[in-house]
C-alpha cells in the first residue's frame, strides 16, 4: 500500500512519442547505448503535430520516427492513419483502464477519463522508459471534484472545465490528482470526460481521472484486445481536497489571454472581435463537439473576414463527420476543413496568427505566441460558443443565437 | 554541487510557449534552441544569457506543454540553475532529465532583483543572494535527482547505473 508523497519505480504498461517530442526521445535513447526496446508492443509513435511535414525540419523528422519505429517493431500511426495521439490512443485501443500510462505530451492526462493512470513527460524521461519499462513517480494527493446538476443548452463540459480551472488556478492542482465524481460526470459521455481529464493539466495537476463504468466500458468494447481490470477508488479513501460543483447555473465561459485561468463569461466580454476561429484539437475536436458546432452553423454563413478552421480529431471522427453530413454543413458554412491533426492549437504548423490579431478556439491554452505571433490574442471557449462566434464575427454567447 | 551568477528575473507562471515558443521546436540542436530561448518575453535573453546566469522565477515557473526543448533552449543559452518560487511538474523533471538544475525557494521572488549575485547550494539546501546578504533554507532534492544531475542528465546516469549492473 502506498501513501501520498511515496516516491514508487512504476512498471509502465504503455508509452507514447509524437513528432515534436519523438525524435529528440529517439536520440536519447540511442545515447543509451542498448540496441532494442524493452517492449516493442508498449511503445506507440504518432505523428499528428506537424501533420502533413511542412516547411522547415518535419519531413525529417517524420522520416527518422518512421525508420525508427520500423527498426523497433513499435506501433506506428503515419499520416492518414491515426490524428491526434489523444483521441487516436483511446481509438486503436492503447488506454486500458487500471494501467500506468506516460506520453511525451502535457495532455496524456486526457486518458484518466477511461480510469487509467495518465502523466504527461518529456522526450529523455520517455527514452529512459523504452529502454527500461519504468519510471519513478511520488504518489500524489487527490483532489476530488464532485460535480452534480444537468447542463443548460448550449453548455458543454469545456464550459465546466474553463469554470474549474478559474477557481482552481493554473497551479492550484500542482503535483496532484485530480478526481472528478457525481452524478454529471456519470452521465457524461467519454468525449466530455476526455475534454475535462485533458484540461487538469491547466491547473497544475499530474492527472485526471475519473472511475470507469458501463460508458467506458461500451467505448472500449471491440477495440480493446487485452484484459484489463477496472478499479475504484476506495470508500475510505483521504482526499486533499473535496470541491463540490453544480452545472445547472454553468454559463458559457470563456479563457481569456494569456492564461487559462483568466476566466469569464462569453456574455460579459463586450465586444470582442476575431479574425479567426478553431474547432478542434486533444481537447474538443470529437465528433460529439463536431456535432454541436454544425447544430449552430447549419444553413448559416460565417462572418465575413473571420476564417474558420474545423479539425477533426482523427481519421476515424474525420469520417463519421462526412458520414454524418458535418462536413457538408461546415463547407457551406464557409470553413476550412483539415485533415486530422493538432493544426493552430500549437502555433507551429498551420493556421496561425499575425501580430494584432484574435483567435477564438476550442483548444487548450492561450499563452503569448501559442498560435503564432507574440502580439496575437486567443480566447479558449467551448465548441458551440466557437461556432456562434464565427458566425457574428465576435466572442459570442451561443444563447444569443437562434438555432433551429 | 554548488552554483553561482548573476540573477535574471521573471514573473510567475512563465509558460514553455514564451520559454520556447512551438515554431522552433522542429529544431534538434540545442544551439539553435538556445537562440530562441525565452523569446515571448525578451527577444534579447540569449545576449544577456550567454555569461551565465541564474534565472529566478515565480510561482508555476514552466506551466504548460512537455517539451523539453524549453529547458534545453535555457541551458544552452546560459542558465546554469532555475530557482522559483515553485515549478509545473513536468518542467521540473524535464529541467533535471537534462542536467539543469532547478530548484524551489519560498520567498525568492521578493528577495532577489536582476543583476544580484546568487550562490545556490544544493548538497546543503541554501540559497545565498551575496548581494543582499540574505539567506534560505530550501527542502533539499533528494539524493537520487542530485545523482541524475551531478552526472549530467538522466541518460548520463541510466548509463552509469547500467554499467554497474
Amino acid at each position: 500500500m502506498v501513501q501520498p508523497g511515496d516516491i514508487v519505480d512504476a512498471t509502465v504498461d504503455m508509452v507514447m512519442v509524437h513528432d515534436l517530442t519523438g525524435p529528440l526521445a529517439v536520440e536519447a535513447f540511442k545515447r543509451i547505448g542498448i540496441s532494442k526496446v524493452w517492449d516493442n508492443k508498449k511503445i506507440v509513435v504518432m505523428l499528428d503535430h506537424q501533420v502533413p511535414a511542412g516547411a522547415g525540419r518535419s519531413a525529417e523528422l517524420h522520416r527518422m520516427l518512421r525508420s525508427f519505429a520500423k527498426e523497433q517493431g513499435i506501433w506506428f500511426y503515419d499520416v492518414g492513419r491515426g490524428g491526434i495521439c489523444h483521441q487516436v490512443m483511446p481509438e486503436k485501443g492503447h488506454v486500458l483502464p487500471g494501467t500506468v500510462m506516460v506520453g511525451a505530451d502535457s495532455h496524456t492526462c486526457t486518458y484518466g477519463a477511461f480510469g487509467a493512470f495518465a502523466t504527461g513527460i518529456g522526450s529523455t524521461e520517455a527514452a529512459a522508459v523504452f529502454a527500461t519499462g519504468k519510471i519513478w513517480l511520488k504518489v500524489p494527493e487527490t483532489i476530488r471534484i464532485n460535480v452534480e446538476g444537468k447542463f443548460k443548452r448550449f453548455i458543454t463540459p469545456k464550459d465546466l472545465i474553463l469554470s474549474l480551472i478559474g477557481k482552481v488556478r493554473s497551479d492550484g492542482a500542482t503535483y496532484k490528482a485530480v478526481e472528478f465524481t457525481g452524478s454529471t460526470i456519470r452521465g457524461m459521455g467519454m468525449a466530455g470526460r476526455m475534454t475535462l481529464c485533458n484540461m487538469t493539466v491547466e491547473m497544475g495537476a499530474k492527472n485526471g481521472i475519473v472511475e470507469p463504468d458501463e460508458t467506458t466500458l461500451k467505448f472500449l468494447e471491440g477495440r480493446v484486445k487485452k484484459p484489463f481490470e477496472t478499479l475504484r477508488s476506495d470508500i475510505d479513501t483521504a482526499y486533499e481536497q473535496f470541491m463540490e460543483f453544480n452545472v445547472s447555473d454553468l454559463e458559457p465561459t470563456v479563457a481569456c489571454p494569456s492564461s487559462v485561468d483568466n476566466v469569464k463569461l462569453a456574455s460579459e466580454l463586450g465586444n470582442v472581435t476575431v479574425e479567426q476561429a478553431f474547432i478542434g484539437s486533444c481537447t474538443n475536436g470529437r465528433i460529439e463537439d463536431l456535432r454541436l458546432a454544425a447544430q449552430v452553423m447549419k444553413g448559416k454563413k460565417v462572418k465575413d473576414g473571420v476564417r474558420t478552421l474545423v479539425i477533426p480529431a482523427s481519421q476515424e471522427v474525420y469520417l463519421q463527420a462526412v458520414e454524418e453530413g458535418l462536413v457538408k454543413i461546415f463547407t457551406d458554412a464557409g470553413t476550412l476543413v483539415c485533415g486530422s491533426a493538432c493544426g493552430p492549437c500549437l502555433g507551429g504548423h498551420i493556421g496561425l496568427l499575425a501580430a494584432g490579431e484574435t483567435c477564438v478556439s476550442t483548444s487548450n491554452r492561450n499563452f503569448i505566441g501559442r498560435m503564432g505571433s507574440t502580439q496575437a490574442s486567443v480566447y479558449l471557449a467551448s465548441p458551440v460558443t466557437v461556432a456562434a462566434s464565427a458566425l457574428t464575427g465576435r466572442i459570442t454567447d451561443p444563447r444569443e443565437m437562434e438555432v433551429g | 554541487m554548488k552554483i553561482s551568477g548573476p540573477v535574471l528575473k521573471f514573473g510567475d507562471n512563465v509558460d514553455t510557449d514564451v520559454i520556447l515558443p512551438g515554431k522552433y521546436l522542429v529544431l534538434v540542436d540545442p544551439k539553435d534552441l538556445a537562440k530562441h530561448a525565452m523569446e515571448g518575453l525578451d527577444p534579447d535573453f540569449p545576449e544577456k544569457a550567454k555569461n551565465g546566469v541564474i534565472v529566478v522565477g515565480g510561482k508555476n515557473f514552466g506551466c504548460g506543454s512537455s517539451r523539453e526543448q524549453a529547458p534545453l533552449a535555457l541551458k544552452f543559452s546560459g542558465v546554469k540553475c532555475v530557482v522559483a518560487e515553485s515549478f509545473a511538474r513536468i518542467f521540473f523533471r524535464n529541467a533535471i532529465n537534462i542536467g539543469l538544475p532547478v530548484i524551489e525557494c519560498n520567498g525568492i521572488s521578493k528577495a532577489a532583483e536582476d543583476r544580484d549575485k546568487l550562490e545556490v547550494d544544493f548538497n546543503k539546501g541554501e540559497i545565498f543572494n551575496v548581494s543582499k546578504g540574505r539567506e534560505f533554507k530550501v527542502t533539499k532534492l533528494p539524493t537520487f535527482i542530485l545523482e541524475i544531475l551531478s552526472d549530467g542528465g538522466l541518460i548520463e546516469n541510466l548509463r552509469r547505473r547500467m554499467k554497474k549492473k
